[in-house]
């Protein structure tokens, strides 16, 4: 969150409320559920580091979104350096993954049903992702995220389809071999 | 919904009596058709069910207008009725300006939109589509979907057959397939909440 507000400072300085409708007006749908005071907090949090500064614009009450914020020499050195790091979130599955090796090993549950259970929810989101992208109100920049939503999800489902495959074929081998 | 190769299509010809099971009852609106005789099931086929394909089908010679205009032309229609009819549909998906072009020069989302109206034409009880955006991109996809959701909301009832979760996603019901048979069955209609049944218990 730190280094986003402050790559939006990048362009020109910017009231508070200003930049909190950015964010959210990029993140579309997905921006709905953005915390309202989130932003301010950052912001204070930047100023503490002494990466923006503000100023109380004259004639509007002294609140944090009617402070004008910029960006620091340190704040524009740390934006240039976050622009270009390399770094990606790394989805979870080794817990799910494990989940489903412990449950199969000690007899605690189905595999399978586990898979099933994970994939409708998955489907529940996937539905809820796509139906907002099919919106034909949401801008087509905002629509990428909510593309990029959707295209993991669906890698997800596919990579339960071979767990599934996976724990069936072991579960028949099982029987098999415990007549 | 299912992998390449567990069943999805047959089950879909089989519904559009394009195929007979060899064992087993075909029931589409209350009537049975996996015993009607072959000239009874060109006629339901003709009168009360939609196709659409992957690859489009769309004849290469004729424009927009008069591939979705074919059916009608065939079945008897006239000339200026037909025409109408036609006109109307490629309006519906987006296409009233593009009546006069070839199938090469739309683009793919377009080229499956106007098999879409065609399949409309004679205001099928269901609409059968196999893969219909397996050809498409990711825009063209979202094109098509559109339009899906906007024949659904209007009432009409599509069977679609697809690998892809994205278009099974937004679908009301998803049957999941393996091997042949039905592995899951979840409605997703009206609440988020979604109920699955296991089929047959062969696991």
């Amino acid at each position: 969150m730190q280094d986003v507000v402050l790559a939006m400072l990048a362009k020109e300085p910017a009231y508070g409320y200003e930049l909190r409708a950015r964010i959210r007006g990029a993140l579309g749908p997905l921006g709905e559920a953005m915390n309202a005071g989130q932003i301010y907090v950052t912001l204070a949090r930047l100023a503490k580091a002494g990466l923006v500064t503000s100023q109380h614009a004259e004639g509007l009450p002294d609140r944090p979104d009617r402070r004008v914020y910029a960006l620091t020499p340190a704040g524009q050195q740390r934006v240039a350096a976050w622009l270009t790091e390399v770094s990606w979130p790394k989805p979870d599955l080794a817990e799910f993954h494990l989940k489903l090796v412990a449950a199969a090993a000690g007899r605690l549950a189905d595999p399978v049903a586990l898979v099933d259970a994970q994939r409708r929810e998955l489907l529940r989101r996937l539905r809820d992702a796509q139906r907002a992208a099919l919106e034909r109100s949401v801008d087509p920049v905002a629509g990428l995220l909510l593309e990029g939503v959707v295209l993991r999800l669906r890698a997800d489902l596919e990579w339960l389809e071979a767990c599934e495959r996976m724990w069936t074929e072991r579960d028949r081998t099982r029987r098999k071999a415990t007549p | 919904m299912g992998p390449s190769g567990c069943g999805k299509s047959t089950l879909l010809h089989l519904l559009g009596g394009l195929q007979r099971p060899t064992h087993g009852e075909v029931w589409l609106a209350e009537h049975r058709i996996d015993t009607m005789s072959e000239r009874a099931l060109a006629r339901l086929r003709r009168h009360h069910v939609g196709f659409v394909f992957q690859s489009f089908h769309l004849m290469d010679e004729l424009t927009a207008v008069e591939n979705v205009e074919l059916a009608a032309l065939l079945a008897g229609q006239s000339p200026r009725r037909a025409r109408q009819r036609a006109m109307t549909l490629l309006d519906r998906v987006g296409l009233a300006d593009r009546a006069k072009h070839l199938p090469s020069a739309l683009s793919g989302g377009q080229r499956q939109r106007v098999a879409i109206a065609r399949a409309l034409s004679n205001e099928p009880l269901v609409v059968l589509a196999d893969e219909p955006t397996g050809n498409l991109d990711s825009a063209a996809t979202l094109e098509v979907l559109r339009l899906f959701e906007e024949l659904r909301t209007g009432g009409q009832t599509l069977v679609v057959v697809t690998h892809d979760a994205r278009i099974a996603a937004v679908a009301d019901r998803i049957i999941s397939m393996r091997d042949g048979a039905f592995v899951d069955d979840s409605r997703l209609a009206g609440t988020t909440v979604g109920t699955g049944t296991v089929y047959g218990g062969w696991r």
